[in-house]
Formats: C-alpha cells, structure tokens, sequence
C-alpha cells in the first residue's frame, strides 16, 4: 500500500513535471515539421533554411482575437517576408472540439483574405504541443542560427489585441527589425490574454 | 405604500441579473488585496471562451449557496465595447454574482500581477484568503467540488 502510494506521488510529480517542462524556450533549437497547407501541398520548417528567420504564429478562424489580429498578421507577412523573415501560421484546433477550424473552413479563410503565406493544419496537434503553444493568436519568432532555427522570442504581437493603432510596443516587429540589424533583442518574452487551442481529448 | 414599493423593488432587483461594471486594474488589485472579507473568489473568462462559460454555473451555485465569508467575483475580459453583449448574456443565463468587465488592453502591464505563474489562458480562479495571506491560483476549466476544495485550501 505504502509502495503504492510512493508511486502514486512519483507518477503526480513525473506529470505535473512534463506538463510544466512542455515546450520551446527562447533559446531552444527548433525541431523540423512538415503540415499540410490550404494548397494541399506540404510545407516543412526546413523549406525556409535559406531565409534569415520565420515569425511561427498558432492560430485559427474563430478566436476574437484571431479576428482581431488577422490584418497585423498579414501585414507582417507583406513587410517581413521581402526581408527574409516570413510568417508561417499553424492551426491546431480541434475541428470537433471548435466548428470553423476544419480544413475547408482554413482553405477558405485562406482565400477570402489572400493569405500570401502558408496556413498549415497541425492536425495531430503535436508541432502545438512541441512548441508549447497555448493560445491564438500565438508568437514564435524562430531565428536562423548556422544550420537550425532558434526561438528568439515567444508571445503577442504587440501591447493592443483589439486596436492595432492604439498598439505602441510591438513586440514581433521589434524582435524582427532587432535581429535583421543585428541588434540585442529589446524583448523575448511577452504574455498574451487570447483563446485556448482547442485540444483534443487524450 | 412606502413599503410595498421597497419591497417591489427588493423582488424585482433580485429577479433581475447583474450588469456588468467597466473597471480598470486598480479595482482588481484592491479587490485582491483588500481585507474586507474573508476570503475572495476570483474567475477570469470571457463570453468568446467556451469552457469559461460551462464552469460559470460553479461560480453561480457558490455565489448563491453565500457560505460565511466568501465573496465571488467575474472578472470579465471581453473587450469593453462589448459591453451590451456581455450584459445580454448576463440576463440570458440570469447570473447574480458580481461581474467587472475589466478594461485593461495591454496584458503584460497587469497579468503578473494577478499572478506570475499565469500563461494568459483562460478560464484562470483565483483564491485568496486575505487573513491567512494563503491563496491559489488554477488555470484551467474547474470541475464540481474543484472551488469548494481550493477554498478549504486557503483556510
């Protein structure tokens, strides 16, 4: 009984441990993926070795502040993908948990607002779940490093969810603009209210 | 006439549901720190957050039960020109517990302060028992008898 009891509080720790210790860090060397995109071709980290870095955003069509975001989001593409530095955006919501997020819904989103970058499905959620990703929309900022992806910065986009003209620190433009001049990183860490993803039920 | 008018009023007050109130950080923070009561139950959610809205009616049931001491607060966080939505759904699901819509856009000014361990996510609880100093905070969908023990934790 007592044995059992050790290994209760054992396994307790052990998963109270791996759900803490989940995720990239800044810091953290990025392993490769490869997802579907709304073209049905697939898409890898490794397609963007020759670019100086990728703004990674989990995200989706249905969160207000997804909504909210969605201009920002495309125009950081048209501002930062000309300089080496494209966004790629993940959805890893669970279409049954969340209506609005399945595939047909993405590849419309996709049209409907000319994504000029690649919407992918993480439909096993597991690049979510490698990354960390807890909310939408959610930053990464992944810097290119001799041969690997580094993250340079995890979080929001800037300090304004609902008014992009009230923003006055914008997070992932400065960490950009920061490592295309070569630059310290003025900051790397930033919290974010926003909506879950959608996890499927284990 | 008097009194059969205060009392329509008492009925008619409490048949009817809460409004919400637009609120800036500083009311949280005293509502945190204040010492008034006993011990104050926190829930941050939203309208657009669907496992905020399942765990309300926990909240609801706490609030109406008013065991000694324990006051519940909703901390709203749709965004303030939101307002008549959060309130249609107030009336919609009768709610009595006290609601702030709290207008505070810039996140990383005041999420720490609720709590460092908190990512952003919601639905998030706080518990604080501001005579014993002792609180808690969960960021996760709390299911029943979940606040019951985490306000026997405090104690």
């Amino acid at each position: 009984m007592k044995v059992f009891f050790l290994l209760s509080i054992g396994l307790m720790v052990f998963v109270a441990a791996t759900v803490i210790k989940t995720g990239y860090d800044v810091g953290d060397k990025v392993s490769e993926f490869k997802l579907k995109n709304t073209d049905g071709k697939f898409v890898s980290l490794s397609d963007f070795k020759k670019e100086k870095g990728v703004i990674v955003i989990f995200d989706c069509n249905t969160c207000p502040f997804s909504k909210a975001y969605n201009d920002r989001i495309i125009a950081l593409n048209k501002k930062y993908s000309s300089q080496g530095f494209p966004v790629v955006a993940i959805n890893a919501n669970d279409p049954e948990k969340s209506p609005g997020d399945s595939f047909n819904d993405m590849v419309d989103q996709a049209k409907k607002n000319k994504y000029d970058f690649p919407y992918l499905v993480d439909e096993t959620q597991g690049v979510a779940h490698a990354f960390g990703a807890t909310n939408t929309p959610h930053v990464f900022v992944l810097k290119k490093e001799g041969d690997n992806f580094v993250v340079a910065y995890i979080g929001a986009i800037d300090n304004n969810a609902h008014d992009a003209s009230s923003a006055d620190k914008k997070y992932v433009e400065e960490v950009v603009d920061a490592i295309l001049q070569s630059k310290p990183l003025p900051t790397t860490k930033t919290k974010a209210i926003g909506c879950g993803i959608k996890w499927k039920n284990v | 006439m008097k009194r059969l008018f205060l009392i329509l009023l008492f009925f008619s007050s409490a048949a009817s549901a809460q409004k919400a109130s637009i609120v800036k950080f500083n009311v949280l923070q005293k509502l945190i720190e204040s010492k008034e009561k006993n011990i104050k139950v926190i829930n941050f959610w939203a309208t657009w957050c669907a496992p905020c809205v399942k765990e309300l009616p926990l909240f609801e049931a706490l609030n109406a039960s008013r065991p000694d001491g324990v006051e519940v607060t909703l901390i709203n966080l749709d965004f303030a020109d939101k307002i008549d939505k959060v309130n249609s759904f107030l009336a919609r699901k009768n709610m009595k517990a006290t609601v702030l819509l709290l207008d505070e856009i810039d996140y990383n000014k005041w999420i720490d302060k609720v709590d460092k361990s908190w990512s952003g996510a919601m639905p998030a609880t706080l518990i604080v028992n501001s005579s014993t100093g002792k609180r808690r905070f969960v960021e996760r969908e709390l299911a029943e008898g979940d606040l019951e023990k985490l306000i026997s934790e405090v104690k």
